[in-house]
């Protein structure tokens, strides 16, 4: 049997490529120093899809992310090989400023980051730097916004202004996509962005990714195949630095085509 | 034997270890507090006649014949009018059995040279003085000062100016009152005239100009090599170096000083500017470290971030992991400007040892700074400065502590700049 899976593991299964992609990868290696962490990974993202990536620890999820929004350009060993696009742009590029494509292409990271400075600042933060609100009044609406949106904000109306980071670590998180949503991306890339959190935020979170579908496109690494199986339309599994198969969320959770997926997801494996 | 028991056993050897380590610490904070307090006592107390100075009152009667000017003087007059002969008058009334030569002149000298002057300045600023008598306390030179304070067991004075000084002291002429002048002038050869602000406004310029010039270049060498600098080579190469910097002896930077600034350059001898600049170099290494590992230790995923929203590298570098490195950068600058400040050897090699009087009005004034005044002082014979020399120490400790109180000051706002 392990024979056969490794004849297996070299394409990917199911349906990688749509019609209309916001996001095409083809032939994609990412390397640490000479450690492969990702291996030749051809997928597109299609508008307004939200596509989840699951595997097990370790197996490159957040490598495969980092790369979207070349992210992976301030860890100095790291390579990454093969066409990202975005809309048709090469994001690798040398026309393709890596601050533009940061802003259009939102992240929110595994492990919550804010800034160590007021809740408010800290969601003004991406907007300011692009000049996105023309005075005090706009930014403050912003912010609401966001915080609303991320559902945050009523547990801080009444601390805009203390610091972030005497936050709890699920409402850390929420700030975290309040300020990626602040700036309004393409789209948004988020690394487990539910680990921290209860299953009432977490319930917040997956209705605003269904609400943000509308508008962007967003790819969503998690761990509980609930969540996949609620908030995506198209799952991908990864394996080992591969994508082994993608495919409709509905297919892949109850008739997946490869052994290595179905194990996965029943539990025999991660 | 099951698990509790012997975790137990090995607890108590654990408790114990760390009862001493305890113990021990507590100790080396206390033997280092020990030295500290012993060091300022011992200061204070030997510092502490320079603080207080005698005054003598003399009647003085400003005759307009014994000056040699005339009834409406101009100021100019004065400069060369003989003040100095008032000041004679005045003491062989008090004493009129003393006639020879030798004994007159020893009498002037319990009188501080600086005495005239101030007689001169009185009459310059109250010009209906002229013709009456006036009782004025005046400074008493350094040896009577200094025979006064030791309860008559030191001092270089004569027998004669011993039976002068005891009749004085009859008349209830002396009192001692707080030393200002010492805060208010430069450095003189007279101990009872020279003061520590020439060498405090010496410091202070200097300082002034090493925080200007390495505070900025350390910080964006720091901020350029962390966070920029690609790593090659030349960027190792640059780092160790450095390092190396940090290492050299302060008095290798003097000649450097020497060589460029002032033979090079022709910037001015004995000038705040140049020993700034000097000193700069020699701070340079121990910010650009201190800062590195400050700027090293902001968390990279601050980074991240703020890139994830779309900051670019340098507004990356200057919204968050500047302000977060601060207090670090802070600390390190506070440690470079403290050794500055107490450096000496770099600055004998550009001039800054030289005798000077006046106090320095900018960077490019000649000066000198605390630690050379102290060194001069504690070279001095004269019994008067063992004191201006503790006071000086004192004096340098301060300004210290102000530098400390406004780093720390300025860290506290840092940290909390949310
Ligand atoms: N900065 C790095 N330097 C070197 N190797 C790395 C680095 N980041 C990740 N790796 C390696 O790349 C591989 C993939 O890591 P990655 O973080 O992408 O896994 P993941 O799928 O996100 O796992 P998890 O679910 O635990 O977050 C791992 O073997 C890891 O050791
Ligand atoms: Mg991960």
């Amino acid at each position: 049997m392990t024979t056969n899976i490794e004849q297996k593991v070299n394409e990917t299964w199911g349906q990688p490529f749509v019609d209309e992609a916001k996001i095409s990868i083809r032939n994609m290696d990412v390397f640490y120093a000479d450690k492969q962490a990702v291996f030749d990974v051809n997928l597109d993202i299609a508008k307004h899809e939200v596509i989840a990536l699951i595997g097990p620890s370790g197996c490159g999820k957040s490598t495969f992310l980092r790369c979207l929004n070349r992210m992976n350009d301030t860890i100095p060993i790291c390579r990454v090989e093969g066409d990202i696009s975005l809309d048709g742009e090469n994001i690798y590029a040398n026309e393709m400023d890596p601050v533009l494509l940061r802003a259009r292409v939102g992240m929110v990271f595994q492990k919550p980051n804010p800034f160590p400075k007021s809740v408010y600042e800290n969601v003004a933060y991406g907007p300011r730097l692009h000049g996105l609100a023309l005075n005090r009044a706009e930014l403050d609406e912003i912010v609401v916004t966001s915080l609303k949106k991320a559902g945050l904000y009523n547990e801080v109306k009444n601390r805009l202004h203390s610091i972030a980071t005497g936050l709890s670590g699920g409402q850390q998180q929420r700030l975290c996509i309040a300020r990626t949503i602040a700036i309004s991306p393409e789209v948004i890339l988020m690394d487990e962005p539910a680990s921290a959190l209860d299953p009432i935020a977490t319930a917040i979170i997956e209705e605003l990714i269904d609400e943000l579908r509308k508008n962007y496109t967003i790819a969503i690494v998690t761990h509980s195949m609930q969540q996949a199986a609620r908030v995506s339309q198209r799952t991908a599994y990864f394996h080992l630095g591969r994508i082994i198969e993608v495919g409709e969320t509905s297919q892949i959770f109850t008739n997946p085509q490869h052994e290595l997926t179905e194990n996965y997801i029943t539990g025999r494996i991660g | 034997m099951n698990n509790t028991e012997q975790i137990k056993k090995s607890l108590n050897k654990r408790y114990r270890k760390e009862k001493r380590f305890r113990f021990l610490s507590l100790l080396a904070v206390l033997i280092g507090f020990a030295c500290l307090f012993i060091l300022l006592v011992d200061m204070l107390v030997k510092a502490l006649p320079a603080f207080i100075q005698t005054e003598v009152k003399l009647d003085i009667h400003f005759s307009q014949e014994k000056l040699g000017i005339a009834t409406h003087f101009d100021p100019e007059e004065l400069q060369n009018a003989n003040f100095r002969g008032l000041i004679k008058q005045s003491l062989q009334q008090l004493f009129p059995t003393v006639h020879k030569r030798s004994d007159k002149r020893a009498m002037m000298r319990l009188i501080s040279v600086d005495a005239e002057y101030r007689l001169r300045d009185k009459l310059q600023a109250e010009p209906h003085l002229l013709g009456q008598t006036v009782q004025i306390w005046l400074l008493v030179d350094d040896d009577v000062d200094t025979y006064l304070k030791s309860d008559k067991q030191f001092g270089r004075v004569s027998q004669e100016q011993i039976a002068w000084i005891t009749e004085l002291e009859q008349q209830e002429r002396f009192q001692k009152r707080f030393n200002y002048w010492f805060f208010q002038t430069g450095d003189s050869r007279e101990p009872e005239l020279a003061g520590i602000l020439g060498a405090v406004m010496g410091s202070f310029y200097t300082l002034l100009v090493t925080l200007l010039l390495s505070f900025p270049i350390g910080v964006m060498a720091a901020v350029y090599l962390e966070e920029f600098a690609p790593r090659n080579r030349w960027i190792d190469f640059i780092e160790v170096n450095i390092n190396n910097l940090a290492a050299v002896p302060s008095i290798v930077f003097g000649l450097l000083g020497l060589a460029v600034f002032i033979n090079f350059f022709g910037l001015p001898r004995s000038a705040p500017l140049v020993g700034g600049i000097v000193l700069a170099l020699m701070t340079l290494p121990t910010i650009i470290i201190a800062s590195r590992s400050a700027i090293k230790a902001v968390s990279p995923s601050m980074r991240e971030a703020a890139l994830g929203l779309g900051a670019s590298k340098i507004q990356v570098a200057f919204h968050h992991v500047v302000p977060l490195a601060m207090p670090g950068i802070l600390t390190g600058t506070i440690i470079g400007l403290a050794q500055a400040l107490g450096e000496t050897a770099p600055l004998l090699m550009i001039g800054m040892v030289a005798f000077i009087v006046d106090i320095p009005q900018g960077a490019t004034d000649a000066a000198t700074v605390l630690p050379v005044q102290i060194y001069l002082w504690a070279d001095s014979p004269e019994r008067a400065f063992v004191a201006k020399t503790a006071a000086a120490i004192l004096v340098l400790m301060l300004f210290l502590a102000v530098m400390n109180g406004l780093a720390v000051w300025l860290r506290k706002k840092f940290e909390r700049r949310w």
